[in-house]
């Protein structure tokens, strides 16, 4: 019987291991997995069943508007926060069993800062490894390399106080690291950043990824997603509702050419009746019309209403044309 | 589930003994400041007025009570404001258990610094005391500190039950007003309660204070104690008890 049990034992972590490769048609194996995963706050429903794999090395997105779920998942897999039902395997550790392993192969950088104001910049890593057990010398030599890494070399001794909006999130991206995680969870890495910052974060983050680091991050920001994400999962309202590789999902969906019309406010009703009469799909967002695989002859049509750009589409067109509502948008 | 605390709740006091050295300087002046107002208002100024209580002069009948009430205020103001701005403010608590460090330690670790603030303003006082020539380090030194040990420990739990409800700073005026400064008061600090209505001596008797007040009166004097064992077990058994119960409370705010 003891032997039986032990065969099993042996025998079902590689078939399931294997069986996700097959099922995903990829070679690596799947680092993180989600299963019926629901939350709950008193009534909201903020994560409604919700299926994921996310593999070992890739870069994976959550997208979607405040409130669709996707901080919810990442605090569940970060084991901060519990499932009300559905499991979470992560690295074969599963999670509400065995969080501790689970967050010491973790690196997260929230999206509220929480660095430790009352330490120096250096303190905030070194304090940060003896969390993780890691032993003062070897912390103090991670803890530097990280800060000739991150460019916080000069500011090692300073207060968090004095450090620019930029240099902050990237101490935060270095604190995640000094565990040398296996997964780096990234909770909107560069929202509030200016363009110059968050550059200097995404060839820090895609350095990391070609090192082989797992990648897990939400955005609001697209080009945040192609740049860093192999595939995003697109959230609303607790659901995943659309997930692949960013540029093949929008091509697939939405074609290559997506069109933008925009009209004076007394023209708007005769412009909507017109695509409708056109039979274009669109939708609404402001004071503008977003037109999807538009036909020449309508666009033709459509420059008698009012100033119409014709471009690639993008995410959030998909987004837009997935939920009719924009991303940016709270819901 | 992580539910018991482990050594990881060093590292959280080491963490903020760490901050502590940054700023140890203003801290001792104010553990060196408030002895001395006291000793000079409550045992030179009243004290003056006075003959022997039970047989010392007012002046040495309330050292040990400052003594361990100086342990309680510094717990309780290291637990409320301390603790309740690495709670919210500044969310160290929950950086901190992103890391294998669990939330018990994470509380643990607070009520073990707070003790250990307590350790260091009643020694501070010791030393004060001991250059006025109040206090002689004795037989009963070991088990002063470990009342004020006991006292620290008790009295961080409770004060981390507050900060783990409390929506605001202003909330922690309802835990002084209410909890701590009749305890000061009424734990047999600067009078006997022998003398009082019954309730009153009852409800002293509720309190914690008023048990660390009567051991370290015992291990400071060598007298004057009655029911040191039930008094030692109120304190080990309530601390324990506010301790457990400030963890789910943390629990409770912190992982949603």
């Amino acid at each position: 019987m003891a032997a039986f049990a032990l065969l099993c034992k042996c025998t079902r972590t590689p078939r399931r291991a294997a069986l996700s490769n097959v099922s995903l048609g990829m070679g690596r194996p799947v680092i993180v997995e989600g299963r019926n995963v629901v939350k709950r706050y008193g009534s909201l429903l903020a994560v409604n069943d919700v299926d994921f794999s996310i593999l070992d090395g890739e870069g994976f997105g959550f997208l979607g508007p405040n409130g669709a779920g996707k901080t919810s998942v990442m605090r569940m897999i970060q084991r901060l926060s519990p499932l009300t039902s559905g499991s979470i395997v992560v690295d074969g550790k599963t999670a509400g069993v065995d969080d501790r392993n689970i967050k010491s192969i973790l690196g997260v950088a929230p999206q509220d800062e929480s660095l430790d104001d009352d330490l120096t910049v250096l303190q905030n890593l070194t304090v940060y490894a003896d969390y993780f057990g890691i032993p003062s010398k070897s912390a103090l030599d991670k803890a530097e390399s990280l800060l000739n890494f991150f460019e916080l070399n000069a500011k090692r001794d300073e207060k968090i106080r004095s450090l620019s909006g930029g240099m902050r999130r990237r101490l935060l991206i270095a604190r995640a690291l000094v565990n040398d995680p296996k997964i780096l969870i990234l909770d909107e890495p560069t929202t509030g950043l200016d363009p110059q910052a968050r550059m200097v974060i995404w060839e820090k983050l895609e350095s990391l990824h070609r090192q082989g680091v797992t990648l897990i991050l939400t955005t609001h920001y697209m080009e945040e997603a192609a740049r860093l994400c192999g595939r995003v999962a697109i959230m609303d309202m607790g659901k995943i509702i659309a997930l692949g590789h960013p540029a093949t999902l929008v091509e697939e969906r939405l074609g290559s050419v997506a069109a933008e019309l925009h009209t004076d406010e007394e023209m708007a009703d005769t412009a909507g009746k017109a695509m409708k009469d056109l039979g274009v799909t669109f939708e609404k967002t402001g004071s503008r019309y977003l037109i999807f695989h538009p036909p020449d002859t309508a666009l033709e049509k459509l420059k008698q209403l009012g100033t119409v750009t014709v471009r690639r589409p993008t995410l959030e067109d998909l987004f837009i044309h997935l939920t009719g509502r924009g991303l940016a948008g709270g819901g | 589930m992580m539910n018991f605390p482990t050594h990881r709740a060093l590292k959280v006091w080491k963490r903020n003994f760490l901050v502590y050295l940054t700023h140890y300087r203003p801290s001792l002046v104010g553990n060196i400041g408030e002895p001395l107002l006291y000793l000079f208002a409550m045992g030179y100024g009243i004290g003056g007025y006075l003959q022997t209580m039970n047989g010392m002069s007012y002046t040495q009948y309330i050292a040990p009570g400052l003594m361990v009430t100086s342990a309680m205020y510094s717990s309780v103001f290291e637990c409320t404001f301390g603790s309740y701005t690495r709670m919210t403010v500044q969310r160290t608590y929950e950086s901190v258990i992103s890391t294998p460090v669990s939330l018990a330690d994470v509380v643990l670790g607070e009520i073990l610094w707070g003790t250990t603030k307590a350790l260091i303003s009643s020694s501070v006082m010791a030393l004060v005391m001991m250059g006025f020539g109040l206090y002689t380090p004795g037989a009963g030194s070991l088990g002063l500190f470990i009342t004020i040990a006991m006292t620290g420990f008790l009295f961080s739990s409770a004060a981390i039950c507050f900060s783990a409800v409390a929506p605001s700073y202003e909330f922690f005026n309802y835990f002084f007003t209410l909890f701590i400064a009749p305890m000061f008061f009424l734990s047999g600090v600067f009078f006997p309660l022998d003398n009082f209505h019954e309730a009153v001596r009852w409800a002293s008797l509720a309190m914690p204070a008023t048990h660390s007040v009567n051991l370290a009166r015992w291990f400071f004097h060598g007298e004057g104690g009655a029911g040191l064992l039930h008094s030692g077990l109120f304190l080990v058994a309530v601390g324990t008890g506010l301790a457990v119960l400030a963890t789910r409370l943390v629990r409770k705010r912190i992982v949603i």
